[in-house]
């Protein structure tokens, strides 16, 4: 152990100590959590009683679709593979995972012989522009004004800001994008109904593309940032309120330091710390609710894809997308922890 | 009856409890609707509001006022037996975690994050497909609960771990008070409000989540339920066709009963943590 003066030796050390302590905690949980939750998938159509190929077959019967002979054969093969009903189930979980590894869903039935792949990359960058932007804004606008409403608690805009929130805040997802088609598309007519961009219309990089695109995105960004928006800011309007009866706060008024630096500098900054924490275990839930956002105004991205699949009883691909998302968003909460030692020096030198 | 009193102070308290008093009584009177809730066809079809079908009549030939009436106790006893079941498991978990620490707590929160981390809608819509067949009140009540309890859970163990490094705790155990004991008599009276407040919110995801997974079709469309109603408005496209008393009702509803049921749970939480009390007078 090097004296404790020397800078070195510390610096080595600390290094070390946030390796042990921190990354690799966090990287062990990371690959648990995927091998849970891919567990469980691999479990949940063996827990019911009835064969899953024969349960899949008959739920498209029921719906009458039609399937030719041929098809139908091709389709109660790839079941049985995807299902890995062949051998012992050890044997199926393992060929499960390989499958996994290659990055290999299958086939989706209904848009046989069309890979699952392929359909959830084409509803990908949907979801991910809506989610990205929407998670951003909520975020830092929720973080913003929350922070400001916490300061200010006393004044009458935060006040109402804040019975806004609370009205807004225990609405679930389906509901609230629901009040907002309702009111915005059907009452007065300002936004587009359903769907991700004109019909008809081809991709390209014009003016004329983006617009309309933006345009049909308003509203289902809308209801993602005002809901997510609203936790963020009660949230942050609470925590800015106890750090604000904190000592250091106090003693920076009394020595006459400028409003606007406690405001941004000491108070904000502290309480940002757990919502950084707050956003990373909140990533599940706001992807759902993204996935069930864009069911309710027909957005191209994986949820209308998750509810076409779930009315045309396409297993498979219900299956592809749900292993997909246990991949991302563990590993979008993984991102967001490893960047926390940014925004905390303690994680990093202690 | 001061609790009460103190209580009703708060309006968002009286606002609530009143909300939730009518919804209570709309549910109730469920037991004198003179109509079947799985009969179609019982009134004529697509009739607007008037003196004998107070809010209309649906494209199935039901009234929609005691359709509405079974949809609210329907949500509201799917939602109970999800918030207390999932209680049981989250004041087990949660206590034996707290209270036992070391590798079981370690394991125990571990499942419990999993829960939080993994997008559990996809995982219930994947169950409820395959269950549908089986799908009723019960069942549905019991799916939500076994997902609902991870972040209960955490809030009691952290009450639990505060609890446990008071004195009390020590003489208890010196005094000879057995583990099983010790909880249920000594911790069970602080953890009492926790739990209540938590069955509120708990209720209302489910109830939320119960909306959700009718819309996608995915539970029995015979049972009248908040969502199961949504479902039905839309199919038969009851916004096109401007049938505004059909889609609205239980659109209205679940507003009124959501925010009703989180108001509840913060005007007792806040009441219970001195804290927020004491801010809130003096703001």
């Amino acid at each position: 152990m090097p004296a404790q003066g020397d800078p070195v030796g510390r610096k080595e050390g600390s290094a070390l100590a946030f390796v042990k302590r921190y990354l690799i905690p966090r990287l062990i949980q990371y690959f648990l959590v995927i091998f849970l939750g891919i567990t469980a998938v691999f479990f949940i159509p063996r827990m019911t009683p009835n064969d899953p190929v024969q349960r899949t077959l008959q739920e498209m019967k029921a719906r009458g679709s039609y399937l030719d002979p041929g098809t139908m054969d091709e389709i109660i093969a790839d079941l049985t593979e995807m299902y890995g009903l062949g051998g012992s189930w050890l044997d199926q979980y393992f060929a499960f995972w390989g499958r996994l590894f290659q990055g290999d869903f299958g086939v989706s039935f209904f848009q046989f012989p069309t890979r699952v792949n392929v359909l959830i990359n084409i509803a990908l960058p949907w979801t991910l522009g809506l989610l990205l932007t929407t998670t951003f804004f909520s975020w830092t606008l929720g973080n913003i004004i929350g922070g400001l409403a916490g300061y200010y608690a006393r004044r009458s805009w935060s006040r109402v800001l804040d019975t806004v929130a609370m009205i807004v805040r225990p609405l679930p997802y389906y509901i609230f994008s629901f009040g907002m088609l309702l009111l915005l598309a059907y009452v007065v007519r300002w936004f587009p109904v359903s769907g991700g961009m004109e019909i008809g219309r081809t991709v390209s990089f014009s003016w004329e593309f983006i617009k309309d695109v933006l345009w049909h995105s308003v509203l289902p960004a809308l209801s993602l940032v005002i809901l997510g928006g609203a936790v963020m800011f009660q949230t942050m309007k609470l925590i800015v309120q106890n750090v604000n009866a904190e000592n250091f706060v106090q003693y920076a008024k009394l020595g006459g330091v400028t409003e606007s630096r406690i405001v941004g500098k000491y108070v904000i900054r502290n309480a940002l710390l757990p919502q950084i924490t707050g956003l990373a275990l909140s990533l599940g839930q706001i992807f759902s609710g993204a996935l069930i956002t864009e069911i309710v105004f027909s957005y191209p991205g994986l949820g209308t894809l998750l509810y076409n699949a779930i009315i045309t009883g396409d297993y498979n691909l219900i299956m592809g997308i749900t292993v997909f998302s246990i991949f991302a968003i563990t590993t979008a909460i993984l991102i967001v922890d490893l960047t926390y030692p940014l925004f905390d020096p303690r994680v990093r030198y202690n | 009856m001061k609790v009460f009193k103190d209580l009703f102070r708060d309006y968002r308290f009286a606002l609530s409890f009143c909300v939730l008093v009518v919804l209570l009584i709309l549910a109730g009177l469920s037991f004198f609707s003179p109509y079947d809730p799985t009969l179609w066809g019982a009134v004529p079809r697509d009739l607007s509001p008037s003196a004998k079908y107070w809010l209309g009549t649906d494209s199935n030939g039901q009234d929609v006022f005691w359709q509405a009436t079974f949809a609210v106790r329907n949500s509201l006893i799917i939602s109970l037996i999800a918030g207390l079941v999932s209680r049981v498991i989250a004041v087990i978990v949660g206590m034996v975690s707290g209270y036992k620490g070391g590798a079981t707590d370690r394991v125990l929160m571990f499942l419990g994050d999993s829960l939080l981390v993994i997008p559990l809608f996809l995982i219930m819509v994947m169950l409820s497909m395959l269950v549908r067949q089986y799908m009723n009140l019960l069942v549905l009540g019991l799916l939500l609960s076994f997902f609902g309890w991870a972040w209960d859970a955490r809030l009691i163990r952290s009450l639990i771990l505060s609890l446990r490094e008071r004195d009390f705790t020590q003489t208890a155990i010196l005094s000879g008070t057995g583990t099983l004991r010790m909880v249920l008599n000594e911790y069970m009276p602080f953890a009492m409000p926790l739990i209540f407040s938590t069955l509120i919110n708990n209720m209302s995801w489910a109830i939320g989540l119960e909306m959700t997974l009718a819309i996608l079709g995915l539970v029995n469309m015979s049972i009248p339920t908040l969502g199961t109603m949504l479902n039905w408005a839309i199919s038969y496209q009851a916004i096109l066709l401007m049938r505004w008393w059909w889609i609205g009702t239980p659109v209205v509803l679940s507003i009124f009963l959501f925010i009703a049921l989180y108001w509840m749970s913060v005007s007792i939480s806040e009441y219970l943590d001195p804290r927020t009390r004491i801010q809130r007078v003096g703001a």
